[in-house]
């Protein structure tokens, strides 16, 4: 593949998976409304379009039409730039998720991966480790004292369970010896005695890692149970508190492409990323794989908003001491079982 | 050449957020100066074909470190420092002694090295690579290391925990 080529067809994938993370950023806003409201015994949106489908579309109307407010008191080049900064590093890390397999058309075969890149994994923990600038710069420059707390919350709880998130994942790259997501997903083709699928959470122990990860990566997103930084009853609206129209709707597409970067990873990991069972004609073939990624996907997505309306919200000295006193040891405990089960198969 | 357009372009970067670490008066500026010098190091690492280091300068001192220093910034509410005279000394033997001292060291560097260049990506750099010389090569510095960080860990429990502070806690 020549320069120009390289250049063209990775613009395209950009654009196209910009273009398909932000459509998915606001249906999974359209899901969880919708979701939420059954577990409620309501409705969700209905009004706009079948389903309320349209509904989403009706809110980005209406937060580019709404008056951009900026409050006297602050810090203006931080109070602009935070929520930029949010959304930038949730958006960048789809650059290294892989979809599928890759795809011929002609003679090009072309991955479907914006860019595969030998650590991956770690540019994803990275991105990820500078999205907490971004709330917690947001909540320091608003200058208001719930912004405030809402920010120190973030920060605190972010580095705390970013710990253990780390050390769930070490267990996987063991098992693999890459930090490559395309190594690590092809790792799990296959299957144990003919009918257990071959992914990481059938392996070695790896079953503790994954709820690990998925308890860590909730807190790592702000989600309830762990949404101390934004919660409503206690700090109106936490961090996003000063800010109104699009630059408060930055803050909820990160939050929802950080939910969605997660599943992406937790289903790479541990689930076997886009294996499943592929027939059909050729087409189909090709597609298949990805819609068994989208399936697990918008499975982890389901649980999220599941959890959202079934469990209340942590006291936050339980928030500290659940992810110090025990995610943190049963993760390190989880990683020396593992090395010791590495290093006795080797 | 496009690496080499890149690696000057970062390294400017890094002296400008270095310079702006220090000509800033407000804390939180400083430290997100700071973060910008960690962001264009690890470019450069990145460059020279060093993934791995690449990745944990990201995630160990722009995601964990800074966001700590950003957290006691925001924490104790430093506000912006008065911009005093500064002292005569600093002024007549710091600057000057700064400049001898980048002076020579780069002095030594070309000395030593001559004209001699390192491609991009010659130098080992996966993490296999480092993780073999980390448990092989240098198992007894490494060792050393962890244990000094676990002394600096042990030290700051001791100071944060006050013990009569614990005692009043039982009174009331």
């Amino acid at each position: 593949m020549n320069l120009t080529t390289f250049i063209v067809v990775s613009v395209i994938k950009t654009v196209l998976a910009l273009f398909v993370l932000l459509t998915a950023v606001a249906y999974t806003v359209w899901l969880e409304r919708k979701v939420v409201g059954h577990i409620q015994n309501r409705w969700g949106p209905t009004r706009v379009g079948p389903f309320g489908l349209l509904q989403p579309l009706a809110d980005g109307v209406k937060f580019l039409f709404k008056e951009d407010l900026t409050p006297p008191h602050v810090y203006k080049p931080l109070y602009i730039a935070a929520p930029m900064i949010a959304v930038v590093f949730a958006l960048t890390s789809i650059a290294v998720i892989p979809i599928g397999n890759s795809v011929t058309i002609g003679n090009l075969v072309i991955p479907l991966q914006i860019t595969d890149v030998n650590i991956g994994l770690l540019i994803i923990l990275g991105v990820t480790s500078l999205g907490v600038y971004g709330v917690a710069l947001a909540g320091w420059s608003s200058n208001s004292k719930y912004s405030l707390l809402g920010g120190l919350r973030a920060s605190a709880q972010m580095i705390s369970y970013e710990i253990s998130l780390g050390l769930s994942l070490v267990g996987v790259l063991m098992l693999t010896g890459s930090f490559s997501l395309r190594d690590i997903v092809n790792a799990q083709s296959g299957t144990f005695w003919g009918f257990i699928p071959r992914w990481n959470i059938f392996h070695g122990g790896q079953f503790i890692a994954f709820f690990i990860y998925l308890t860590a990566a909730y807190a790592e997103t702000n989600r309830i149970p762990f949404d101390l930084p934004e919660a409503e009853t206690e700090l109106v609206a936490g961090y996003h508190t000063e800010y109104s129209a699009m630059k408060f709707a930055m803050f909820f597409m990160a939050e929802y492409a950080n939910m969605i970067t997660v599943a992406a990873v937790a289903s790479l990991l541990f689930l076997g990323g886009w294996h499943g069972p592929v027939f059909g004609p050729p087409l189909m073939r090709a597609l298949l794989p990805v819609f068994w990624f989208v399936l697990r996907i918008f499975g982890f997505l389901f649980v999220y908003i599941w959890v959202r309306g079934t469990l209340p919200r942590f006291r936050y000295d339980q928030l500290m001491a659940f992810g110090w006193k025990f995610l943190l040891p049963l993760a390190m405990a989880n990683l020396v079982i593992t090395a010791l089960v590495v290093a006795l198969r080797a | 050449m496009t690496h080499l357009i890149i690696f000057l372009l970062f390294g400017a970067l890094c002296v400008a957020g270095a310079v702006n670490l220090l000509v800033q008066r407000h804390p939180i500026n400083s430290a997100l100066s700071l973060v910008v010098v960690m962001g264009s190091l690890a470019v450069e690492y990145l460059l020279l074909g060093a993934e791995f280091v690449a990745a944990v300068q990201v995630i160990v001192y722009a995601g964990a470190i800074m966001v700590l220093f950003v957290f006691v910034i925001m924490l104790l509410n430093a506000g912006e420092e008065e911009r005093t005279k500064g002292s005569r000394v600093a002024m007549l033997f710091g600057i000057p002694g700064m400049l001898v001292g980048s002076v020579l060291v780069g002095w030594l560097l070309i000395e030593r090295t001559g004209n001699q260049t390192v491609s991009a990506g010659a130098l080992p750099g996966a993490p296999r690579t480092i993780g073999w010389l980390l448990f092989h090569n240098f198992l007894l510095p490494f060792e050393v290391t962890s244990i000094l960080v676990l002394i600096a860990i042990m030290g700051a429990v001791v100071l944060a925990s006050h013990p009569d502070s614990d005692q009043g806690k039982k009174e009331s």
